[in-house]
């Protein structure tokens, strides 16, 4: 036990305090806090594009009154199209909108004609569609003498209320599902990169070790089991300071950094969401689910999300690093040679990452329920379905599924790996590797 | 025994290393030395047999009690000497305080205190093996297994470590010496087994070892002419003028052999046995 915590010891500080371990702890945060800020930047740089637009329009549909946008200003001219079009560059104009006599009211139809020298933005496009659609809207409505108030009327918003069947269950409120897809996804990522990144990190260890011989001194003193458990432990321990770093620093420069160059969030969201040609989005709408969304974050069971999410980072760690430690034993010198060797062990953790996706969006499919429960799957997806309340039984077995799972297949790496470093010049195969399972000591 | 598979790599071997001495095990590649050894140091178990350290069966406490230096070994390249031969000494059982003095110690007895904060990958490799030779030692073990321990080693560093083995034996310390060089076997042992094929080919004391393989083969050098019929009795293996090699059928012909010379008046320079260097005792056996 005691020689097992050296070698712990050893194994994170050494990674720890390692130059590129610091830089990559620091910079990863930084990374993101740039890219969110450069991102930000992006989505407000478009609204910079001023544009003067002249407006022919001959069936009188504006009423010569139409509303300037932010950098997008509109002139009422009463001079022909032709003498506009041929005197073009002596006008100040970017661009010339003929709007069309309505010739049929009852038309849904309706084509105006944009003249430039430069095509119009998708979102001066849709800005101009959308302001013509709703003058348009409002013509229409008195020539055909409609109550405006009954024409509202008839447009219902229906909104969705998901309420809980019996009273114990906790009501969830509409954005329920939305936020906790996203925390999901993000645990799914996250949980996808750790088994990646650290469970390799594990194995090139191991290699390293047994290429460089440091591996036969070792094993004089301690058990070839102690070693591989000190090792995936310390690797372990070095990537939930590593996660718990980045859960810091991330959410605190990303703050830092909106505060410091304005970048509102919520504009982000709303740019993402404002597809040319999708229907308005409304800003009190934005400000009412942001208040929700806050809301609803703060009332998830994070008391049981997040030790749940690191039971999860640990099983899915532990299962498949011990694989990674295994492979790692049997590899030479030569990494490319070995590479075979790690396919069956990636390929279960990229299903897992593919089902976690379709997961998210359907949270109690069969699919998702089975796939969260089998261990191979569960470490990636579980996380994801966690903050959908799945039932306990689900939940509970699961856990006890991968637990179960995960101390087998560190005993069972054991077994290989005890094998696997002291063998030299030899091309390993997974059967070879399955052989050595049952060497005895 | 020990058997990997279908191959068996230690069949029938059995011999005593005699506390406080220094003991050869020889044996050509292949022979089951590697294997033999992490039985012993309980890297791996044998299927069948015992191994007894000082009167007890080897068991899990005994890898403190033992120190082992590879012949393929290695070191973490970017850790710092100090560091890590505390690492490796506290591995077997010794307490921080303790490792540091006791490095420390070694690395003034070979000039080196100043490594302490160097990287070992800053080392050459023969540097390296020196810090090999301190985390093989600085646990006092009581058995000290070393494979090929003077490879990569200059003249001047073999001495070096020979010397520190000797005062090691003379501190009581078992000590059991793997190597193929014969002429460091036959300088630095007072026991050897020699195994092949994974069995005992030959065990005992050098010298008695040399004596039992001994031809009788006696060389000597005179002056004058050589009397007839002096050498009815013995082999010539060898001759030239003043200078001679026989074979006698029995280390005793050999005294009556010199008495004939004296007798006839030869003027005798030299007469000495010819024993049988490890080397051809080795060569001989295994083929």
């Amino acid at each position: 036990m005691d020689k097992l915590w050296l070698i712990i010891k050893r194994e994170y500080l050494t990674r720890v305090t390692r130059r590129s371990f610091i830089l990559a702890t620091l910079l990863t945060p930084l990374a993101f806090g740039l890219f969110f800020v450069v991102a930000g930047l992006i989505f407000q740089y478009e609204s910079d594009d001023s544009r003067r637009i002249a407006i022919i329009d001959e069936g009188n549909i504006f009423d010569r009154s139409i509303k300037d946008e932010e950098n997008l200003y509109f002139k009422f001219v009463d001079t022909d199209l032709e003498t506009l079009r041929q005197n073009f560059d002596d006008f100040d104009y970017d661009g010339i909108l003929v709007v069309p006599k309505v010739k049929d009211v009852m038309a849904t139809r309706h084509t105006i004609y944009y003249y430039a020298d430069k095509q119009p933005s998708l979102d001066i496009d849709a800005l101009i569609r959308d302001r013509v659609r709703g003058q348009m809207r409002d013509y229409k409505i008195e020539a055909l003498q409609l109550d405006p108030q009954q024409l509202e009327a008839i447009d219902t918003r229906i909104e969705l209320e998901p309420e809980p069947i019996d009273d114990e269950s906790t009501d969830a409120s509409k954005l329920t599902g939305a936020i906790a897809a996203g925390i999901g996804g993000v645990m799914g990522i996250v949980m996808y990169i750790v088994v990646f990144i650290y469970g390799m990190m594990v194995m090139r260890s191991v290699m390293e070790e047994k290429t460089s011989r440091i591996v036969e001194v070792m094993i004089s003193s301690v058990r070839p089991f102690q070693l591989m458990l000190g090792k995936i432990v310390g690797v372990g321990a070095v990537g939930l300071t590593q996660v718990a770093i980045w859960a810091i620093l991330i959410p605190i420069i990303i703050l830092v950094s909106s505060l410091l160059f304005g970048i509102d969030s919520s504009a982000q969201m709303e740019m993402a969401q404002q597809q040319p040609g999708g229907a308005n989005f409304n800003p009190e709408d934005t400000e009412a689910m942001v208040a929700l969304a806050i809301e609803e974050f703060q009332s998830l069971n994070w008391w049981l999300i997040l030790p749940m999410f690191i039971f999860f980072f640990l099983g899915g760690y532990f299962l498949y690093s011990s694989m990674f430690a295994a492979v790692g034993s049997a590899m030479g010198d030569d990494l490319g040679e070995g590479q075979s060797l790690t396919i069956p062990i990636t390929i279960p953790v990229i299903l897992a990452f593919y089902i976690m996706i379709v997961a998210i969006q359907a949270p109690n499919s069969s699919l998702a329920v089975w796939s969260s429960i089998f261990p191979l799957f569960s470490p990636i997806v579980m996380p994801a379905r966690l903050a959908f309340s799945p039932p306990v039984w689900e939940v509970v077995l699961s856990v006890v599924l991968l637990a179960a799972t995960a101390i087998f297949f560190v005993w069972l790496s054991g077994r290989i790996y005890r094998v696997g470093i002291l063998m030299y010049g030899k091309k390993v195969t997974l059967k070879e590797l399955g052989k050595w399972l049952f060497y005895k000591d | 025994m020990k058997a990997y598979e279908k191959h068996v790599a230690v069949k029938d071997v059995s011999f005593e290393v005699p506390a406080g001495s220094i003991f050869g095990l020889l044996g050509p590649n292949g022979a089951g030395k590697t294997s033999l050894i992490r039985i012993i140091t309980t890297i791996t178990r044998a299927d069948e047999g015992v191994v007894y350290l000082d009167g007890e069966k080897l068991n899990s406490r005994h890898p403190e009690e033992i120190g082992y230096m590879p012949e393929e070994r290695g070191l973490y390249r970017k850790m710092k000497v100090g560091e890590h031969l505390t690492y490796l000494a506290r591995l077997k059982g010794l307490s921080a305080k303790d490792a540091r003095a006791k490095i420390s110690g070694w690395m003034e007895k070979f000039g080196i205190e100043d490594w302490w904060d160097k990287k070992v990958e800053e080392l050459s490799k023969g540097m390296q093996q020196k810090i090999q030779f301190i985390a093989t030692v600085v646990h006092e073990p009581k058995l000290l297994i070393l494979d090929e321990p003077f490879s990569g080693l200059d003249p001047v560093n073999t001495n070096l470590i020979k010397d520190e083995i000797h005062s090691l034996r003379g501190k009581g310390m078992s000590i059991i010496f793997s190597t193929h060089r014969m002429e460091q076997v036959e300088e630095i042992c007072e026991h050897i087994v020699l195994i092949n094929k994974g069995e005992n080919v030959l065990e005992g004391k050098v010298s008695a070892v040399k004596d039992r393989f001994k031809q009788n083969l006696f060389e000597l050098e005179y002056e004058g002419e050589l009397p007839e019929g002096l050498l009815e009795q013995a082999t010539v293996i060898h001759q030239k003028p003043g200078r001679l090699t026989v074979q006698v059928a029995e280390t005793a012909e050999s005294n009556t052999l010199l008495r004939a010379m004296l007798d006839r008046g030869v003027f005798v320079k030299r007469f000495q046995e010819i024993l049988p260097t490890l080397n051809e005792i080795f060569i001989r056996q295994v083929n």
